[in-house]
């Protein structure tokens, strides 16, 4: 059996952005650093983000008085006061320096250029000087719900050239990456990460590597919405999963989830909110632009949560455009011209050829809300340590960390990746003990031996029980009816019993293909019962929350609820047990006292506690959830 | 892209081999399905796959010509799978797995492990003279400069250019196109501090730009339409000035 088992330093699940950043930093520091992911990591899904990356630079005139601080404040006001606002502030002061580091590894940032400049700014064509002084420094486009002008990009394939430039990194330092290759199932024992099992998805064997610390970093969950996502085939909460499965590690806030306004329709692929940063349009069917009466003064860059529910009431309203697959919107970008079109938002030009046959310069695009990210995850505190399990860690959309509360701003999530890799990188890097892996290779054989004997189990199955696929289509439609942009708690109830039930179906599944390797079939039947269950966390946290904000909105309960909600939920799966645990703890010590966002009409119901209370409760709140202290996992 | 004909039974004909399985052989499996608007490849594959063989194996990730998983060979030509539209292809529709990368099974290739060895071999990263201070203002780039880089970079690594050339396919130690364009993606690069001689050392042999015999099928397939004619006469005129240096 020894020959099925490796050894490492650190072991990091996933090889996007969040996870590679975290594996340069500890191999930088001399550590050894194992990445496994699904696919190539440059092939990861960080390669999609488009519009940019946010850090408070302030190098442009319409950035003007950027800082920071800034930046921290529309962090925590778009999060709907959801965010840990001292993990809202870490980030916002290291964002500038991730962003200038990735200058430095190589990505080719788009540059002020001094002089007069033209732009298109609520619908106007504006002429601006740019300093003399400035030319040549990182340049920024405007993106939704910011006060400045702070997202950095390279054309609108801002995630690819910093995906490329930090897995360069990867190559340079020499880290080990063993790609087509999945994490099963988390080895521990007695609160304490080993490492994973991990199957080939080249042959489907089986083997265990163990590890001092273990990263998850596997992204998002958004393929649990089926093909109602901008995201990737691979989205599909492998790690999240893998860190519920423990049974006593936490995933935060599952039930807010984003939906971003303009994904392609009908494919889903994602139009970056780049277009509307650069002053594109909504339009509806009339060709009206409806965002304009809506929130006169944010417009188009409103919050994607704001963005997307104008959008889906204006549909319901009869002002979509009719079609087979349901309504859409327009994208209207045709003013801003060929050139533009064709250099900064090259990568939205070619897909509308690609995918719609159509010439933005010349056409509008059609696009629809869509399920774009998961702001819920594997919870862990500031320097990225699981609850209840020493020597995990996550980083990146696969953590609940929890910087963007219940609706995470356009181009945090690009930025977030670096900073919390690089921050949670050095911390595994200056803690990591001097010794080897510590356990038994009887716990690791072990479950190796029961990973191999479930999926034996699947391919064996034989009879008239569902397939894998018809389970996901059924879990989707649920997801995307139910748990969708408007939530209510009739809908919501529907959905959790539908689940219940999807999740009885994963225990009766039969394959049709029994050839051995990998076997397509086999590698989604062992994820998709995974999925329903993040499916049925996802629901029971969104009927259980009897409030609205941020991205969670219930139309039975339409305002926000600081007295009884201003709350992180936490869902724990028991071993054994048929359905989850939710608790909550509060979101973290208060800052910036809860507001108004600066959309619509300023109603919510107001906390009764004072701040000071309020704040005085956290620390052990949290501890009783099972916050591991700092500086203290080893 | 032209609109599908609804009633257009699509017949596809798609390269199988299980190396996992001892009781597989490489051979040619026939499948139909019927044409729906808008179709890809991805979604034609997607509902073979789950309608008729599950066992069939292809790569697809971001199905937005963006990631670079789905390069397969279509009626003979090297195309990303995602952004191919059933409409644009005839009636028969032949899928073979791109050549020159290791086969996985069926349609599925081994790329990550090629590019990773391509970039190992010409030292694809910044060659930084200083370390990074986080204390800094970054250093200043002409915007046109980063543009340049920026066209240069925007290679997805799929694959496709290395599959459609006659040099890659019989000689494994060329850098092939992708490679080439990383060489002149990092050459152009003020940030990488290499001088004439690194990079001759890189550049100029039969492995690099002088293995290249201009037959230039990677410029006309490139599914990010990368400028490589240019690039080459790039490497070239570097290849010459640091002969001369």
């Amino acid at each position: 059996m020894s020959g099925r088992i490796t050894s490492t330093d650190v072991l990091v699940i996933g090889g996007g952005l969040a996870g590679e950043r975290c594996a340069i930093e500890a191999a930088a520091a001399g550590h050894d650093v194992l990445i496994l992911s699904l696919v190539p990591p440059r092939r990861s899904h960080s390669c999609a983000a488009q519009g940019g990356m946010q850090a408070a630079l302030g190098n442009c005139v319409k950035a003007e008085g950027d800082s920071p601080e800034v930046h921290y404040l529309d962090t925590v006001r778009g999060s709907d006061w959801g965010a840990d606002q001292e993990v809202a502030r870490i980030f916002a002061e290291a964002a500038p320096i991730a962003v200038r580091e990735l200058a430095h590894f190589g990505v080719p940032w788009t540059r002020v250029k001094g002089g007069s400049n033209s732009y298109f700014i609520k619908g106007e064509r504006v002429n601006i000087d740019e300093a003399l002084e400035n030319d040549g420094l990182i340049m920024h486009r405007d993106f939704g719900g910011t006060a400045k002008w702070r997202a950095c990009y390279a054309g609108a394939g801002t995630g690819h050239s910093a995906l490329y430039a930090i897995d360069s990194e990867v190559v340079r330092l020499g880290v080990t990456v063993r790609d087509r290759a999945e994490a099963v199932e988390l080895i521990h024992e007695g609160g304490r990460c080993h490492g994973v099992v991990a199957r080939c998805l080249r042959t489907g064997d089986h083997s265990a590597i163990l590890a001092k610390a273990t990263v998850i970093a596997t992204g998002g969950h958004g393929r649990i919405y089926g093909q109602y996502t901008t995201n990737a085939t691979i989205n599909e909460g492998t790690g999240a999963a893998i860190a519920l499965n423990t049974g006593v590690v936490p995933l935060g806030n599952m039930e807010a989830v984003q939906f971003h306004p303009t994904a392609l329709s009908p494919s889903g692929i994602l139009v970056t909110e780049g277009c509307r940063g650069d002053g594109g349009y909504l339009l509806d069917k009339e060709l009206n632009r409806f965002m304009v009466e809506a929130e006169p003064e944010k417009q188009e860059l409103a919050s994607r949560d704001v963005v997307s529910r104008h959008m889906a009431r204006r549909m319901r309203d009869g002002h979509g455009v009719q079609t087979e697959h349901g309504p859409h919107l327009w994208l209207d970008v045709r003013h801003l011209g060929d050139e533009h079109l064709k250099t900064k938002l090259r990568e939205v030009w070619e897909i509308c050829r690609d995918f719609v046959g159509l010439d933005p310069a010349k056409d509008l695009i059609p696009v629809r809300p869509t399920q774009h990210y998961s702001m819920g995850g594997v919870r862990v505190n500031k320097e990225g340590e699981a609850y209840n399990m020493a020597g995990l860690f996550a980083v990146g959309e696969a953590s609940c960390w929890d910087m963007h509360g219940f609706n995470r701003l356009g181009g945090n999530s690009l930025a977030e990746t670096i900073v919390s890799g690089r921050l949670v990188g050095r911390h595994i890097a200056k803690t990591i003990g001097a010794g080897g892996v510590d356990v038994d290779t009887r716990v690791a054989n072990e479950a190796v031996k029961k990973a191999e004997e479930r999926a034996a189990r699947l391919l064996a199955a034989e009879g008239s029980g569902p397939g894998a696929y018809e389970i996901r289509d059924a879990m989707a439609e649920v997801m995307i009816g139910r748990v969708g942009i408007f939530r209510t708690g009739e809908e919501l109830a529907l959905a959790v019993n539908e689940l219940k039930e999807l999740l009885v179906k994963c225990d009766n599944i039969v394959l049709r293909s029994k050839v051995p390797g990998m076997n397509p079939e086999l590698t989604f039947a062992l994820r998709i019962k995974n999925m329903v269950r993040l499916s049925l966390i996802t629901a029971m946290g969104a009927l259980a929350r009897t409030e609205s904000r941020g991205a969670h909105f219930r139309s039975d309960h339409p305002l926000r609820d600081d007295a009884k909600w201003l709350n992180r939920t936490l869902a724990r799966w028991p071993e054994l047990s048929d359905a989850p645990e939710i608790s909550y703890e509060p979101v973290g010590v208060l800052d910036l006292p809860p507001g108004h966002r600066g959309y619509g009409r300023d109603e919510r119901i107001e906390m009764e506690q004072t701040i000071e209370d309020y704040n005085q409760g956290v620390e052990q709140a949290q501890s009783e959830q099972g916050k591991l202290p700092t500086e203290g996992w080893q | 892209m032209s609109e599908a004909n609804e009633n257009r039974r699509l017949k596809f004909e798609i390269f199988r081999y299980n190396p996992q399985d001892p009781d597989s052989a490489p051979h040619m499996q026939s499948f139909e399905i019927n044409e729906l608007p808008y179709m890809s490849l991805f979604m034609a594959l997607n509902e073979i796959r789950e309608k008729q063989d599950p066992s069939l194996q292809f790569d697809f990730a971001c199905r937005s010509a963006i990631c670079g998983s789905c390069g397969m060979m279509v009626n003979g030509r090297p195309n990303l799978g995602c952004r191919t539209q059933t409409s644009d292809l005839p009636d028969v529709i032949r899928l073979h797995p791109l050549p020159v990368f290791k086969l996985v099974g069926d349609l599925s290739v081994d790329t990550g492990i090629w590019f990773r060895e391509m970039a190992e071999k010409t030292e694809a990263w910044i060659h930084a003279e200083k370390a990074f201070d986080p204390d800094a203002q970054e250093d200043r780039m002409d915007d046109e400069l980063a543009q340049s880089i920026y066209d240069s970079d925007r290679c997805i690594e799929c694959g496709c250019c290395v599959a459609s050339c006659g040099v890659a396919n019989v000689k494994g130690d060329f850098a092939g196109p992708a490679g080439l364009n990383r060489m002149a993606r990092f050459a152009m690069d003020p940030r990488d501090t290499r001088d004439d001689s690194d990079w001759y050392e890189v550049i100029s042999n039969e492995n690099g730009v002088f293995g290249c015999i201009g037959m230039m099928a990677c410029h006309d397939i490139c599914p990010k339409e990368l400028p490589l004619l240019e690039i080459y006469a790039y490497l070239r005129r570097k290849a010459v000035a640091s002969a001369l240096a």
